[in-house]
């Protein structure tokens, strides 16, 4: 046991708990607000996929990767309002319009990829992020290099859980936002659009979907590979139960996961307990399992999610 | 409705014999341009994969095949991509076989007059379905000897994709090729899971440089990046990776597919195909794989590394030396 803390307690377990973490904190944050305004945008796992690509192929060619950023974030909002098209205005099934379009943006990302890179023996790659201290914070021993020593998109992330906890829940729009995903014809007879309202939240969705698709293509890694998403999105679907549609609790569940990756990673190459790798790699699904089951048993969904909006039917 | 659903299958069924008819007189034709397809499960540029790629586009310009492939097949599209190739009067059907075993050596049975050579962790199937694999624990052996010589804190490591045969066998033979040369030397192993997902991979050699690894072998792709961003040493994997990192990878355990590929075409052109074990094509002896150049460490390595490391590269070559084979679940110190 004392084997285990000792691995737990170093710098390098918590940087990876954060680096892990981030990614899956953005899209999760993405779903929360999809899901709050009653719509199930299970187009997570391609648009992240498709923000990769087109984020590394914007930062390769421009030599900015700011620039590969904002790409993958105007992609996403566009396959966000496709999303929105689909689920909002023609009424249709949001798990297959969602499915659908993970399957459209996986076949664009690996269509475009070779369109534009063709057949490379070996990807080709740009100068990631580099990690950007934060001047005096990152000085301060032991919490210093574990909080304030990160990409920049790191920090942005984490300042995004209070923003949006703010917009949720202290902005006319938030509480708007609310309604819809709890009670369609309230919101409706209140003068809010439902539809406009519902596309707004997909936008903002596949925004953060694009990011943190572009995080493992420019800043986790250097390069746009097939594997690079790998299931990450369908994990966020579940992370967003965890969080209970909280921004502050979605924080909670993707540092949750993102910490029993890192260490089951450092447990396997340490050998304290020697057990089959698959065990150490499903780890963090059993404990996101686990925790959902302990933690989100009484959670309750927004709910009009999965409730497609029909002007004057009841 | 019955009788004409059946006579329309007669139709086409009496169609598509004579289509394989004629394709079948037309490559009696032309005997001498071999036609090879190959069916890739990962996408192209997965390492393991981009080896037999590249050999078979050597072989199309130097042996004048025909070439055509298709990547990223997965498991339940295997079967019928193999046999439109099959049907579609290909001489030579390549691969990797690892995620579709079964599947494989199935459509394979029906097609006996084709020839199917694919990467398999599994031994070969009469008539047609050969096999072979990356047989490079050798230059595996030799990367580790100096990585046990280059090691400062007496750790190294190796980010590998699951514990099977042909995995474990690199990982075995890089760690016991440092302990000859360093007694001390504890080894690392991580596994991802997968075998292509490059963020994962840096992760699990980050978590590795985190507890004192300063040489690590990359056997999944993503590594050598974690190894450059920590300023530790990198040992490729299948093919010479140092434009990656040319101040961090000493070496590559190359594999290369050409003397695979050049029997194989060779075989099939003269008629005398079997169903066989083509993985001594791999060995070193044969030139399927060899330690990369050393480039920019050329001048950095120690003389007396590099004179052991060629000493034992002639003792394989010459058969004196035998890398021990072990396909055991390697174990983390």
């Amino acid at each position: 046991m004392s084997e285990i803390l000792e691995q737990i307690f170093q710098i390098g377990f918590f940087t990876a708990m954060l680096r892990v973490a981030t990614p899956l904190l953005l899209a999760t944050l993405g779903e929360m607000f999809s899901e709050r305004a009653g719509v199930l945008n299970l187009g997570i796992e391609g648009i992240m996929l498709l923000g990769a690509m087109v984020g590394f192929a914007a930062g390769y060619f421009s030599g900015s990767l700011w620039l590969g950023i904002v790409a993958a974030a105007v992609t996403g909002i566009a396959f966000g309002g496709l999303m929105g098209l689909l689920t909002v205005s023609l009424g249709l099934s949001q798990h297959v319009s969602g499915l659908g379009i993970t399957l459209l943006c996986s076949g664009l990302a690996f269509f475009g990829y070779r369109l534009i890179f063709g057949q490379p023996s070996q990807p080709p790659h740009v100068d990631a992020f580099e990690s950007v201290p934060l001047p005096w914070f990152s000085d301060i021993p032991f919490i210093g290099p574990i909080l304030f020593d990160h990409v920049t998109l790191v920090y942005i992330a984490f300042l995004l859980v209070p923003f949006a906890a703010f917009l949720l829940y202290r902005t006319p729009w938030g509480l708007n936002l609310r309604t819809v995903g709890e009670n369609l014809q309230a919101a409706a007879s209140a003068g809010v659009s439902v539809a406009w309202k519902r596309y707004q939240a997909l936008m903002i969705s596949g925004a953060l979907f694009g990011i943190a698709g572009a995080y493992f293509s420019l800043a986790q890694f250097n390069a746009f590979t097939f594997g690079v998403i790998s299931g990450r999105g369908w994990v966020c679907i579940a992370l967003v139960v965890l969080g209970r549609w909280d921004p502050w609790r979605c924080a909670f569940a993707a540092l949750l996961f993102g910490a029993v990756d890192a260490l089951q990673l450092r447990l396997q190459s340490s050998g304290i307990i020697d057990l089959p790798f698959q065990v150490f790699l499903l780890l963090p699904f059993l404990v996101t399992v686990v925790a959902m089951a302990v933690l989100a048993r009484n959670a309750r969904a927004p709910a009009s999610l999965l409730v497609p909006y029909r002007k004057e039917e009841r | 409705m019955k009788i004409n659903m059946n006579s329309l299958c007669r139709r086409i069924l009496a169609a598509a014999f004579t289509v394989v008819l004629a394709t079948g007189a037309g490559r009696a034709l032309a005997a001498e341009n071999l036609r090879v397809a190959a069916v890739f499960e990962t996408p192209i540029e997965e390492p393991w994969v981009n080896q037999i790629h590249v050999a078979l586009k050597k072989a199309e310009e130097e042996l004048g095949i025909e070439y055509t492939w298709s990547e990223s097949v997965k498991a339940a599209d295997f079967a019928r991509v193999m046999r439109e190739y099959a049907e579609g009067g290909y001489d030579l059907i390549m691969g990797d076989a690892f995620g579709a075993e079964r599947i494989a050596r199935r459509v394979a049975k029906s097609y006996p007059d084709t020839a199917f050579v694919f990467g398999s962790g599994i031994g070969p199937a009469d008539p047609n379905f050969a096999v072979f694999d990356n047989w490079i624990h050798e230059p595996a052996y030799l990367a580790g000897m100096i990585a046990g010589k280059l090691t400062e804190k007496n750790t190294i490591g190796a980010v590998a994709a699951m514990t099977i045969p042909e995995v474990n066998r690199l990982c075995n033979a890089f760690c016991a090729g440092a302990k000859e040369v360093n007694a001390d030397v504890k080894c690392k192993f991580s596994f991802i899971g997968s075998f292509f997902d490059p963020p994962k991979a840096k992760e699990a050699a980050l978590a590795q440089i985190d507890q004192g690894v300063d040489v690590i072998y990359a056997e999944r792709f993503g590594v050598i990046e974690a190894a450059a961003e920590r300023g530790i040493r990198a040992i490729g994997n299948m093919s010479d990776q140092r434009e990656l990192a040319p101040e961090t990878v000493v070496t590559s355990v190359v594999w290369d597919m050409w003397p695979t590929v050049k029997q194989v075409v060779n075989v099939v052109q003269a008629g005398v195909f079997t169903a066989q074990d083509f993985g001594q094509f791999s060995y070193m002896s044969k030139g399927g794989s060899f330690p990369a150049p050393y480039h920019e460490w050329e001048d950095k390595l120690p003389e007396e590394v590099k004179s052991m490391v060629a000493e034992r590269t002639q003792e394989i070559l010459d058969g004196t030396f035998r890398v021990p084979i072990d396909e055991s679940t390697p174990k983390s110190e």
